[in-house]
């Protein structure tokens, strides 16, 4: 016991030293979290919109305002003809662009029907998607109104039937974004972390040849790896703190269930990310192997963890990937706590796993580790 | 028994790193392993220390088998590799502190086995490791090693990169330590270290060519060397190679060693010889052989078997 302690003071003067590392490990990740949940944004706003108005009538008129009004589109001046504007959609000046034909109002009128054509750059699918559906919400507004003034004007006095659709986003009334993702951004940087020290730390004693002297003393296994990764394990909390910190002052994120349900998960967790770490780094021989062997499970971590892209969304065979994702599950426990106040029960599920993702990961660590070759 | 290796041999994929050695080392003796880079010493040395497991062969250090009782030889060891091995960002007395712990110790137990060698550095000893010159390093990582009182002591090339002085302090340390009963094996590439140790081996290609005292291996040598000077050594070379009995040429510091085949070789001759090969101010003398000239001749039959 007296050994593991003191190795672990070791550790953290070592820690404390590396004035190259010090601001990477305290200061970078907040950074981080502070730019990351301010850009990280799946919300489309601005959106250059320019029209083409062949038809110049008080119909087409309405309609542009009608564009006008929303704060979802910034719309620029209007092109005379379709190809001024195309060349404006290839130089990037605009995103979207509305044609409204010769004879739109009376085609109206007299049809009841007219065409509009509209034309979306595409080049990132998600953003395009996302202004088409905006395009129709108020094109589709824009009939309505038509529609109940033609029923006016024919004098008729039934209204005609209407559904409409009033949304409640639970457990996130404004769908503010800055709600869901930052508890998963801080579950990302604490991963990478952790992950990324743990991995290079023991490395770096091989690289120094320190470990060719530690081998040679009566040091146990265990004394030797406890000592050198529970330094990690506390700076992992540390962060966790400060982060939980600053997305409660900083973000106003609200935190409904019991915070001691999140340390209880990432205590559990670190330990399987610092398992993954040793492992790394009982198999590379520099620190510059072990780096880029963490930087490839991180990136498939991240990419698969729900945290960008909805698990419910991906592949069938994917999702299955996503099941021996640990950052999955922290990433839902630690929304699931956060915005609906899950209890123990709820995260019951996720917790055993992470368990024995634990056990199996530092067991792996520990039998590869070996003092001899 | 200090150290006893029986028939020892591990190769590294199709590299016989050591082939078949035995050697034994006694209870308090100082011995040398000597021989250039690559020789197999550094091998050996991990496969004592427990680090490395041979291929075949068996080796006690300190009367405990280095496979079985590879726990005891961790608690009854000092080892010192060659390349610094210590904590640079740690302080002398962190790194100190840091192995008397963990070998469950501390220093004021052992103080009086390192005192003489901890003074020296003890003025710095708020100075972290990594700032250290080279003796100074050397003597902190000899601190290190023997701060759990081991009864032998591993040291791999303890001198490489050290200037002259510090190393004529350290084989006095060693020689002090050596009266306290301690076992040392040390390695080195350099042939005048040789003569400071009670016995060594003579190791090359993983092989051993010889093991005997310092002083039976100069005396055992066959062959009457000569010290041969002229203006022009790298000619001085090549004439001599071709001098028809001439057994090896190699040059030495500011003259070339010369052997010859025949017992009543006349240096006259030889004179002679160079003087109408156009060579001036030539000088042939007798002189002693050293250890790196047994060194020589040995790694060259070695070679050509």
């Amino acid at each position: 016991m007296r050994t593991i302690l003191f190795i672990i003071q070791k550790e953290f003067k070592q820690i404390m030293r590396n004035k190259g590392m010090l601001p990477i490990i305290f200061v970078l990740p907040l950074l981080q979290l502070l730019i990351l949940s301010n850009a990280a944004t799946f919300e489309v706003k601005n959106i250059q919109l320019s029209y083409v108005d062949y038809d110049k009538s008080t119909s087409s008129k309405e309609l542009v305002d009608k564009f006008r009004a929303s704060s979802y589109f910034a719309v620029l001046e209007s092109f005379p003809s379709k190809k001024l504007a195309d060349e404006a959609m290839e130089k990037g000046k605009v995103e979207v662009v509305l044609e409204i034909p010769l004879h739109f109002e009376k085609n109206l009128i007299k049809d009841k029907k007219a065409d509009l054509a509209v034309y979306i750059n595409a080049i990132d699918g998600a953003k395009a998607g996302v202004e088409n559906v905006y395009v129709n919400q108020i094109v589709g507004q824009f009939n309505q109104n038509i529609m109940l003034k033609a029923f006016q004007q024919q004098g008729q006095m039934a209204r005609p039937m209407q559904v409409t659709t009033i949304p409640s986003f639970w457990y996130n009334n404004t769908l503010n974004y800055k709600t869901y993702m930052v508890p998963g951004i801080l579950v990302l940087l604490i991963t990478m972390l952790t992950l990324f020290l743990s991995g290079m730390n023991i490395v770096r004693e091989k690289e120094m040849g320190t470990l060719e002297q530690i081998n040679v003393t009566p040091i146990k296994k265990h004394q030797f790896i406890i000592g050198k990764l529970f330094p990690f394990w506390v700076l992992g909390m540390v962060i966790m703190t400060i982060g939980l910190l600053i997305s409660k002052f900083v973000f106003a994120v609200p935190l409904i269930g019991n915070i001691g349900l999140i340390y209880l998960f990432s205590s559990v967790y670190l330990l399987v990310i610092l398992g993954m770490g040793l492992l790394i780094s009982n198999y590379t021989d520099t620190q510059q192997q072990a780096m880029f062997i963490a930087w490839f499970f991180v990136v498939i971590f991240i990419l698969m963890s729900g945290l960008f892209t909805p698990i419910e969304s991906m592949p069938k065979w994917a999702q299955n990937i996503t099941l021996f994702n640990p950052i999955r599950y922290f990433v839902e426990v630690i929304r699931m706590v956060m915005l609906k106040g899950s209890g123990f029960k709820d995260i019951y599920f996720q917790l055993i796993i992470i368990s024995l993702y634990a056990v199996l990961m530092n067991g792996l660590a520990v039998l590869s580790y070996k003092k001899t070759n | 028994m200090g150290i006893s290796v029986k028939n020892i041999s591990k190769s590294f994929k199709k590299v016989k790193a050591v082939e078949n050695i035995s050697f034994e080392v006694a209870e308090g003796e100082l011995f040398g392993l000597i021989g250039p880079d690559g020789a197999g010493k550094t091998t050996l040395f991990r496969i004592l220390t427990t680090l490395l497991i041979a291929d075949e062969g068996q080796a006690t250090v300190a009367d405990y088998d280095v496979v079985k009782d590879y726990k005891s030889i961790r608690k009854s060891v000092g080892y010192m590799p060659g390349k610094f091995s210590l904590y640079q960002d740690l302080t002398i007395e962190e790194n100190l502190t840091f192995f008397a712990t963990i070998f469950g110790t501390t220093i004021e137990e052992n103080y009086d086995l390192i005192k003489d060698i901890y003074v020296q550095i003890e003025p710095f000893k708020d100075r972290r490791a990594g700032k250290l010159s080279g003796g100074m390093k050397q003597k902190l990582a000899l601190c290190c090693a023997l701060i759990h009182k081991p009864k032998v002591l591993f040291l791999d090339e303890p001198t490489t990169g050290v200037d002259p002085v510090s190393r004529k302090e350290f084989w006095e340390m060693l020689k002090r330590l050596k009266e306290k009963g301690i076992t040392i094996l040390v390695s080195t590439p350099y042939m005048d270290e040789a003569a400071l140790c009670d016995r060594i081996a003579l190791i090359q290609d993983g092989k051993i060519l010889e093991i005997e005292t310092p002083q039976n291996i100069v005396a055992n040598y066959s062959h009457k060397i000569y010290n041969v000077a002229s203006h022009d050594i790298y000619n001085l070379l090549l004439d001599l190679k071709s001098y028809p009995t001439m057994h090896s040429v190699y040059a030495f510091g500011e003259f070339v060693h010369y052997t010859d085949k025949e017992t009543n070789f006349i240096p006259a001759d030889l004179v002679k010889y160079l003087l109408e090969k156009n060579h001036s101010d030539v000088e042939v003398h007798l002189t002693n052989a050293t250890i790196e000239d047994v060194f020589m001749e040995l790694a060259s039959s070695n070679k050509s078997n």
